[in-house]
């Protein structure tokens, strides 16, 4: 049956369409306009063009914070959504106080204000105070100082986004094999299925969905990172882990320099406009049986 | 109320108010001629506003590769993107 719209429904969202236009529409438009012009002081600017555009697209800083950023959300999709599976498998699907105290301890995490997660891994990390920090310097002897190395650096400002965001995975992947009929477990126990086999073609083809979700927030969310290593790292030890959002608060906050900011404020939107709507395409066609 | 802290320039007005044309043109198109989903080259099930959207955002990219690789005039770069817009508009 073909569905019929009526778009006079658009009404409704009047409201948000005015809330909106308030809190991002009017502040996109000014930062277009500084983009286009070198702004001395609310009295004193100067119309130039294209040239901060041309500035920052060419600018290696801006190149090494991008590749820096798909590196890091490419990890994390890499490290995150098998092993937040691997433990979502592992818990158990009867109902019951275990289960419900597991899901809350793995919950916690989420729980977290931004900045108290980057705070409690700057102490967790410290030799000297520190949980972790003293287990690696001291028992195993390793020396780590990681607001000087950048491999170090980077470790731990994976460590924390694994620690944070995987909870959020093994919940979605835990609600997907929740669903799982047990007529299909039962079919494979008859066939004689291996474990490998119920989990390639019952478990993982039922999980699509909330995978797709949970792979879909993971890269945006790790996208526009920006308090966690900010607060851990401060985006260094030099450059290495300021990733865009912390290179572009650099440049608008420390530098107050709008212009360039305006302007790389603009290619980075475009490029998670562009993102996001890759993604939200897939999203609708999640359960429609499309692309399969 | 002054929009002095926008600083507002006629380059980005024009561009503003002919996104806004554009946006309300759309809509009067739709409800006196509504559309319904359809397929074009782009694969995906799109309506009008869809197109619009993909066209206007591929139209930046191509405006920040023309100024990030080229140092010719940035018309040529609108010439292409208007091509492109009609193009996706039509067949997309």
């Amino acid at each position: 049956m073909q569905k019929t719209f009526d778009n006079r429904a658009w009404f409704l969202v009047l409201p948000v369409v005015l809330l909106v236009a308030f809190n991002a529409l009017i502040p996109l438009m000014t930062v277009v306009n500084y983009s286009v012009q070198d702004i001395f002081d609310s009295t004193h600017r100067l119309f130039v063009g294209t040239d901060w555009f041309k500035e920052m697209l060419r600018s290696p800083r801006l190149h090494n914070a991008l590749w820096r950023q798909l590196i890091f959300s490419g990890l994390v999709l890499l490290i995150e959504i098998p092993l937040g599976v691997l433990i979502a498998l592992m818990m158990s699907k009867k109902s019951g106080w275990k289960t419900s105290l597991t899901l809350v301890l793995v919950a916690l995490p989420l729980l977290i204000p931004w900045n108290v997660i980057g705070t409690i891994w700057v102490v967790f990390l410290r030799p000297d105070i520190g949980l972790l920090g003293h287990f690696i310097d001291s028992v195993l002897g390793i020396s780590f100082d990681y607001p000087t190395v950048p491999i170090e650096a980077w470790i731990s400002v994976m460590l924390m986004e694994v620690w944070h965001w995987t909870p959020l995975v093994v919940l979605l992947a835990y609600a997907g094999l929740c669903a799982i009929p047990d007529a299909y477990y039962q079919a494979a126990r008859i066939d004689g299925a291996s474990g490998w086999a119920v989990f390639r073609y019952i478990q993982l083809p039922k999980m699509r969905g909330v995978l797709t979700i949970a792979i879909l927030l993971r890269f945006m969310d790790s996208f526009l990172i920006y308090t966690e290593p900010f607060v851990l790292t401060g985006g260094g030890p030099g450059d290495s882990t300021t990733f865009l959002s912390i290179y572009l608060v650099k440049i608008a906050l420390g530098e107050f320099d709008v212009g360039r900011a305006g302007a790389f404020s603009i290619i980075y939107f475009l490029i998670v406009l562009a993102f996001s709507y890759v993604f939200y395409q897939a999203l609708q066609r999640v359960g429609t049986g499309e692309g399969k | 109320m002054t929009l002095g802290w926008m600083a507002w320039t006629v380059p980005t007005a024009i561009f503003f108010i002919t996104i806004a044309v554009i946006l309300v043109a759309m809509t009067v198109w739709q409800v006196v001629a509504p559309s319904l989903e359809r397929r074009g080259f782009l694969v995906i099930p799109t309506t009008p506003g869809d197109r619009l959207f993909v066209g206007l955002l591929v139209s930046g990219f191509v405006h920040l590769a023309w100024i990030g690789l080229t140092g010719a005039s940035l018309w040529i770069a609108t010439v292409i993107s208007l091509v492109w817009l009609v193009v996706v508009m039509r067949w997309g």
